[in-house]
């Protein structure tokens, strides 16, 4: 099984780590090699310096049919191009989009990609820790329609419905 | 017609203002504070400085009245999820985008932004047309980018040479409707025969390439 990991960051690197010990074969890429200090020296996987949005930087990775493509740069929207590449040229199985910006989360889920939420994550976490009621509010958005949303799928919910940000 | 303008740098900036001289009304949104600034001494209070990513601030600059929202910041990444949140979430009719990798054009095409402008290639196909080639010119995309203006310029070695145009094999959704011959523009008509230099304008399919390219290119002629 084939797994592409954009963006060596603590999250990055440490699932790196945990799916090459289970057996991965992982490729792990970041836009700064020292980035890669994170992962451990025992790391059995590839380690590439590159641009995760780039396609020709992806295809030349072997990134091609990846069966997990991860999405975990420090940039909202680089992620949300790296995991649509993933999804429409790369032909990738299961892909998830780090998104921690809830509303481009939510809408995301919407157009077909599973996004994850740090924001909604921790608030969850602390107010769950405080004893206090938590909204709901996923911290992973599953894909709420087939991929063939793209074009000509218009915001049904409107802009009315879209809740209000909270900063990350 | 209200055109929302997202991106301050330079391209953002001169669109802008060509827009509210032109009678347009216009919201610029710049993230950063100090450029936004900068931009709103100049040119008054259309300027807002907050991130056009964001969906909340997209709502707040009127996203969901604008009639066509243009993505011109320096990123791509940036660029593709301005329009596909006001195309999908704002139901804005016209989306813009500027895009730097030539690559991303199709993916941006596929993933619903209505119109791409691109830079690098504009260039990229200006430098071409100077330089003989042995290849088609891509000289213009017409409507949402599902047809192209081609050039063929049939040097030795085409097989076009001396062949009426009507026994030409045309891929299907392409289409040769003209001839520059010595700077003369003509019609192409199916008894033109084609002669060494025609440049022949086609209309067609990006698909048709490849046929296009054998039945008007052919191998190169050795130099």
């Amino acid at each position: 099984m084939k797994a592409v990991i954009v963006g060596c960051g603590r999250v990055g690197a440490g699932l790196a780590d945990e799916l090459d010990r289970a057996g991965w074969q992982v490729l792990i890429i970041d836009l700064v090699t020292h980035a890669f200090d994170r992962l451990p020296a025992a790391f059995g996987g590839t380690a590439l310096r590159g641009d995760g949005t780039d396609e020709d930087t992806l295809r030349r990775a072997g990134a091609d049919g990846a069966d997990l493509f991860l999405a975990l740069t420090e940039g909202d929207n680089r992620n949300i191009m790296a995991a649509q590449l993933a999804v429409e040229v790369l032909h990738a199985g299961k892909t998830v989009a780090k998104i921690n910006d809830p509303v481009r989360a939510e809408a995301y889920a919407h157009l077909g990609i599973a996004t994850m939420c740090r924001t909604n994550l921790m608030t969850t976490a602390v107010l769950g820790f405080l004893g206090q009621a938590v909204p709901e509010r996923p911290g992973i958005y599953l894909p709420q329609q087939p991929r063939t949303h793209v074009a000509g799928a218009s915001g049904a919910a409107g802009a009315a419905a879209i809740p209000a940000a909270t900063e990350a | 017609m209200f055109v929302l303008v997202v991106g301050g740098g330079k391209v953002g900036y001169y669109l802008t203002k060509e827009l509210i001289s032109s009678g347009h009304e216009v919201a610029l949104m710049e993230k950063s504070s100090g450029r936004a600034e900068q931009i709103r001494d100049e040119i008054g209070s259309v300027v807002i400085a907050q991130d056009g990513c964001e969906g909340k601030y997209l709502h707040e600059a009127g996203a969901n009245r604008a009639d066509i929202v243009a993505a011109v910041t320096g990123d791509d990444e940036d660029n593709l999820v301005i329009c596909q949140m006001a195309k999908h979430h704002f139901d804005v009719r016209r989306t813009i985008a500027r895009v730097n990798n030539p690559k991303n054009e199709a993916l941006f095409r596929h993933l619903g932004v209505d119109e791409i402008i691109s830079p690098t290639r504009m260039i990229l196909g200006s430098i071409e047309q100077d330089i003989p080639v042995h290849e088609l010119l891509h000289l213009a995309a017409l409507g949402v980018g599902e047809l192209e203006i081609i050039e063929a310029h049939l040097q030795p070695g085409s097989p076009a040479i001396g062949k009426v145009a009507m026994d030409l094999r045309m891929p299907k959704g392409c289409s040769l409707f003209g001839v520059i011959r010595g700077g003369t523009p003509t019609p192409l008509r199916g008894d033109t025969v084609l002669a060494e230099g025609d440049k022949v304008i086609a209309i067609g399919r990006p698909d048709c390439e490849v046929e296009l390219r054998e039945q008007l290119i052919g191998e190169p002629a050795e130099v």
